[in-house]
């Protein structure tokens, strides 16, 4: 088997679903300045609760990938109401207060949420049932599952609507108009307060999709998932350039690509010391690196404090 | 067209405008004339509703002091605020778009028929089109910052030192362009630095000094006083 090329397809994988989550936090970025850690947390609410709905609708006797579709779609609405609300109630309140605040803000809504998370879920893992075709393809000596191939496809068919919402519509021209100047959107007649909102919305749709993907990858889902992966995701979006939508799309699948050849390497290049295990160790390296070599990120443009 | 009673306006504890009333006829070009930091520029910001104030705006009759700033375009009233404030990320045909925004879908022709009068007006504009607005000179920007209020088809235009930082040989160019939307029956509203253009190319004028209007006049009345003249026009 050839360790490199799998190992490039299982990053590719991951990656997908760190792109979808690094996007809701430079959209938001993008648009307030403000990065909402509470972002993971919604990946993680899309993952719980697409599964309850998965596990109601398999008794109507719906074939598994449509059962899966009807339950990301209705976990995507609960994380767009979640999305929305959080925003109205967390951060408008603060949009004139210092970085600090929503910063702390952010954190605590993120507890609340895992928290709440518990008490409806409860505290153990809970296994996916593999709604998906289990189908495994040999590719050039490497393989990639069906379940692979979804995620991959979905999330890049995803993106590629995303782009086409911010760059060709005239909601997306008004959401740039608004990230760059909301005084002066507001002056073209822009609500945007409504843009915040639709960002948000956005966002968490995005995060729901990538809860359901992630969990149907490794199978499994619990109350504290959203946390490292919402860490990774905000790296991700770092290292792309926070603020710029190609940008988390990139430091994404690079990001993944990354680890699953840090993990796929690290035993045969220490001798054995380190394992795979240490995979989680490869994200916040790279975040050190950029942060000291490029902390505007690879396609961010110069990091100017906004006053 | 516009009546402002009383404004009023603060930054956390100092009054930067100390309740200045005037008024702006139909049709007519005023403008407000005054010192750096006399009030003019935060004086347009209140009317554009950008920073609260107390006080009365009536505009075309009724008030709007009590509507949110994004209302306001689609009323007729637009500002082009002081640093042109074009959006540097989008380009310029998408900046004029912007323009605009508030006015509703089945107006898509007019809108066609407005851009291609404001490509006429601002030949350059349509050569740069597909240009990020934030690599056009200074000259440029403003002349796409007019071209955007006027995609919104305004009735009030307020323009906030449309001739600062740029060399006298645009300053014309930005005035000329100025007057044919005036001549179009615009009503114009217009901050300055430069007293001496200002009254020149308005009807009416405003002198403020320190948050207040201490002198309220026709242009050429004023240009024609004995402190105006020592004070703005340097002679």
């Amino acid at each position: 088997m050839d360790i490199f090329l799998q190992q490039l397809i299982n990053g590719l994988t991951l990656g997908s679903i760190y792109a979808l989550v690094a996007l809701g936090y430079t959209m938001v970025y993008g648009i307030l300045g403000l990065i909402n850690f509470a972002h993971g947390e919604v990946v993680m609410i899309g993952a719980l609760s697409s599964l309850t709905f998965g596990r109601w609708l398999e008794n109507s006797g719906l074939p598994g990938p449509l059962v899966l579709l009807a339950a990301l779609l209705l976990a995507a609405l609960v994380c767009m109401t979640l999305g929305f609300t959080i925003e109205r109630v967390a951060y408008r309140p603060l949009r004139n207060a210092s970085r600090l605040a929503p910063l702390i803000t952010a954190i605590g809504v993120s507890l609340v949420l895992q928290q709440l998370a518990m008490l409806v879920w409860g505290r153990s893992y809970h296994s996916v049932p593999a709604w998906l075709p289990a189908g495994r393809h040999e590719f050039l000596g490497a393989s990639f599952t069906d379940v692979q191939g979804v995620i991959v496809a979905v999330a890049a068919l995803s993106m590629a609507g995303l782009m086409l919402l911010v760059n060709r519509t005239r909601m997306g021209r008004a959401m740039r108009a608004t990230a760059e100047n909301p005084a002066i959107a507001g002056l073209m007649g822009v609500d945007t307060d409504r843009m915040v909102s639709l960002v948000f919305v956005i966002g968490s749709a995005l995060a729901a999709l990538a809860g359901v993907l992630v969990s149907a990858n490794y199978g499994i889902a619990h109350y504290h998932m959203g946390f490292i992966l919402g860490l990774k995701a905000f790296t991700a979006a770092v290292l792309g350039g926070i603020g710029n939508l190609a940008g988390a799309m990139v430091g994404g699948v690079l990001l993944g690509i990354i680890e699953a050849l840090g993990a796929g390497y690290i035993g045969d290049l220490t001798g054995g010391v380190f394992g795979s295990h240490y995979q989680d160790v490869f994200a916040f390296f790279v975040l050190i690196i950029v942060l000291v070599f490029r902390p505007s990120g690879l396609l961010g443009e110069k990091v100017a404090e906004r006053t | 067209m516009l009546a402002v009673t009383n404004l009023e306006v603060r930054y956390g504890g100092i009054v930067a405008v100390k309740g200045v009333s005037f008024a702006v006829e139909p049709g007519e070009m005023a403008c407000l004339i005054g010192a750096n930091g006399a009030g003019k520029t935060t004086t347009l910001k209140a009317l554009a509703r950008l920073l609260p104030a107390r006080g009365e705006i009536r505009y075309r009759g009724a008030r709007i002091d009590t509507l949110p700033g994004h209302a306001l375009v689609s009323r007729g009233l637009a500002l082009v605020p002081e640093g042109r404030g074009v959006f540097s990320r989008l380009t310029v045909a998408e900046n004029l778009a912007m323009g605009a925004y508030h006015r509703p879908r089945h107006e898509g022709g007019e809108v066609g028929a407005d851009l291609d009068r404001i490509h006429e007006l601002l030949p350059r504009l349509k050569e740069r089109r597909h240009q990020l607005a934030g690599t056009l000179s200074g000259g440029e920007q403003q002349m796409l910052a007019l071209g955007r209020a006027l995609m919104g088809r305004p009735r009030l235009l307020l323009l906030d030192e449309p001739s600062m930082g740029l060399a006298p040989l645009m300053v014309q160019k930005v005035f000329e362009v100025i007057r044919t939307i005036a001549a179009q029956g615009v009503t114009i509203l217009l901050v300055e630095q430069n007293a001496r253009l200002a009254l020149e190319v308005c009807q009416r004028g405003y002198v403020m000094e320190s948050g207040r209007i201490t002198l309220a006049d026709t242009a050429s009345a004023l240009a024609a006083d004995a402190r105006v003249r020592a004070a703005y026009l340097g002679s």
